[in-house]
């Protein structure tokens, strides 16, 4: 696993993002409870909260020239598993190509590769009108066992990943190795920050692998949205 | 459309709604031509399924004509007459690929939910609350069938809608459950619940070799029916179940049980009294007395077959004497899409009578008024078709 590189864009301070996180998260959460244009709005404001705590940048700080911000916490680290009915190869060459990245990962617009192991990552966040970009390098490419990948310095969003590779038992098809870091560049708070943000990212990075497993599977995740109900 | 919607224990109207619409390659839109109400329809009817939310469409037991395919769908084109199997399976994952479609690994979006409840989500089902997909049902004028070309089975011309809806579910699960009984030549075999489900228990263990059928309720109707499928029946109302079983099996005991009842089992007595309560307080989900009888009837070596559903936690089981008899329990959805050329070729041949159960044919508008007759098995009601 790599480690995660740092980032000079930071200005939003511990007190503030956990304030934010915190908030944010709640809104989403009351947000989403509704199926209404209201609801929506509320999940859309409480996403750029959200947005704002998990960059630690603040575009309304960047232009009145504020910044809040301290010292780097600890990552936010998750391991998980998962597996697939596929060739261990073809699992791996899935992967490899970063620009499928975003059918399974949810909030991932785009990977776009860039020379020299390079890659551009955009991601959309609910209520974050502007996209997040940053780039990446690949640090590792073991043709069918391990796959590897960071953040370069000075990012907006800090991650690094790497996906292991192995045969399954039997005819069980591929166990992947998932391993995804994020730091949030929370000052001294990171440690309370990442204990806020933690449940939201392991869901967000399962529900990931479940969609790799779905899309490696079947082609298509499985949905119900715009199916009719009586709900009016 | 119209379509039969749920918006709370004991609250379904039909009303009208968006005609669904293809949403993935491998979609098909059915023009339903029957629909039936299930017994663990009713479960959702009391309430006591959760993750249901107001609107819902219900109904996992339907069939009809091919009005819509997906791009990816080849083997089905419009005009064909399906049926359609209540488990949604993706026909590739391990499970699909072991023909155990019930637990398939992608059919469920919200397997999230399925995992906090069970460890593990099984398939998606049609009309049969969130944590198992919220897929709409099919107690409606059409519906969407995802993964159109592994579910569906086509109908040979030459037999009728009602020979064959039920294919569905209630035989199949009927028969998944006399499978799981493992029937050896001489075997007895006991079934607690003569509804439809009970019913296509009695009819496929005898299809499986059984030697002899007891079948247990305390509805004249429902007994009269199961003696009618061959199965000489008790009265739970009447005797004691576990003396009678014995008695009639010379002391053995049934070589496997079948709990065609499942989580809304009428009790007596104190234990049925504190089951109630209990469920009632949700202190327990479940209300196992069909299940707790099967235990202590069942023979020494023998095996329980559940085809009722259960959704829950259940409690004072006597796994001890389960232990002590050294007892085999199998359960679970059904696998429908496995059986359904060998059943389909069963209602060919004549070898089972698939309508004898139905007691009430009505239209769609009527599925309220159903819902209410059924659950109080009123008017003799044992199966309700309907057709939109």
């Amino acid at each position: 696993m790599p480690p995660i590189s740092g980032s000079e864009r930071v200005n939003v301070g511990k007190n503030e993002r956990i304030a934010s996180a915190a908030g944010g998260a709640a809104l989403v959460a009351l947000g989403l409870k509704r199926f209404s244009p209201g609801g929506l709005a509320l999940a859309l404001a409480g996403g750029g909260l959200v947005a704002r705590a998990v960059t630690g940048y603040c575009p309304i700080n960047a232009a009145t020239g504020r910044n809040t911000a301290g010292e780097q916490p600890d990552a936010l680290d998750l391991t998980t598993a998962v597996t697939v009915q596929a060739p261990r190869d073809e699992v791996y060459a899935f992967w490899r190509r970063l620009e499928n990245l975003p059918t399974f990962m949810e909030h991932l617009r785009q990977v776009r590769r860039l020379d020299g192991g390079r890659s551009r990552w955009t991601a959309d966040v609910p209520g974050l009108s502007a996209s997040l970009e940053w780039d990446a390098e690949t640090v590792a490419d073991e043709e069918g066992e391990r796959l590897a990948w960071r953040s370069v310095p000075g990012s907006d969003v800090e991650n690094a990943g790497e996906v292991r590779v192995r045969d399954a038992p039997g005819e069980r098809g591929t166990e992947v190795e998932v391993r995804i870091s994020y730091r949030p560049p929370a000052g001294d708070a990171g440690r309370a920050l990442a204990g806020l943000l933690s449940p939201v990212f392991e869901q967000m990075v399962k529900e990931d692998v479940r969609r790799f497993k779905h899309v490696m599977e079947v082609g298509t995740v499985p949905t119900t949205e715009g199916q009719p109900s009586g709900r009016g | 459309m119209k379509a039969l919607c749920w918006y709370g224990t004991h609250d379904v109207r039909v009303e009208t709604v968006p005609d669904p619409t293809i949403l993935d390659p491998r979609d098909a839109i059915i023009d339903i031509s029957l629909t039936a109400i299930c017994g663990s329809d009713l479960h959702l009817y009391d309430g006591y399924i959760p993750t249901m939310e107001a609107g819902d469409i219900l109904g996992h037991e339907f069939m009809g004509e091919v009005v819509e395919v997906g791009s990816e769908v080849q083997n089905l084109k419009k005009g064909d007459r399906v049926v359609v199997p209540f488990p949604i399976s993706c026909g590739h994952c391990y499970y699909c690929g072991k023909e155990e479609y019930s637990l398939c690994d992608n059919s469920n979006p919200n397997a999230a939910i399925a995992e906090t409840a069970y460890g593990y989500s099984p398939a998606g089902l049609y009309g049969y609350s969130h944590m198992l997909g919220g897929y709409a049902g099919g107690q409606a004028e059409y519906a969407r069938v995802p993964y159109a070309d592994v579910g569906p089975i086509k109908v040979p011309d030459g037999l009728t809608d009602e020979q064959v809806l039920f294919l569905s579910d209630i035989f199949p699960t009927g028969y998944q459950a006399a499978l799981n009984c493992g029937i050896e030549g001489g075997d007895v075999i006991a079934v607690w619940g003569c509804g439809p489900v009970g019913l296509f228990c009695i009819e496929s263990a005898f299809l499986l070799g059984a030697e002899r059928v007891l079948a247990i309720d305390r509805f004249p109707e429902r007994l009269a029916m199961a003696r009618q499928a061959g199965a000489e029946t008790l009265n739970y109302a009447d005797e004691s179940i576990f003396g009678a079983l014995k008695e009639l099996t010379a002391g053995r005991g049934p070589d496997a049980c079948i709990d065609a009842v499942g989580l809304e089992a009428h009790g007596f007595g104190i234990i049925g009294a504190y089951d109630k309560a209990k469920q009632t307080l949700r202190l327990q989900t479940d209300r196992p007395t069909a299940l707790r009888e099967a235990i202590q009837a069942c023979g020494k070596g023998g095996t329980v077959s559940l085809a009722g559903v259960y959704g829950g936690v259940v409690d004072k089981l006597n796994i001890g004497a389960a232990f002590g008899k050294g007892l085999t329990f199998k359960m679970g959805q059904t696998h429908v899409q496995k059986y359904l050329p060998k059943l389909m070729g069963h209602i060919e041949a004549g070898d089972v009578d698939t309508t004898f159960m139905i007691t009430h044919r009505k239209a769609l508008a009527d599925a309220p008024e159903m819902y209410k007759t059924f659950r109080d098995k009123e008017d003799n009601c044992v199966k309700v078709v309907l057709q939109p």
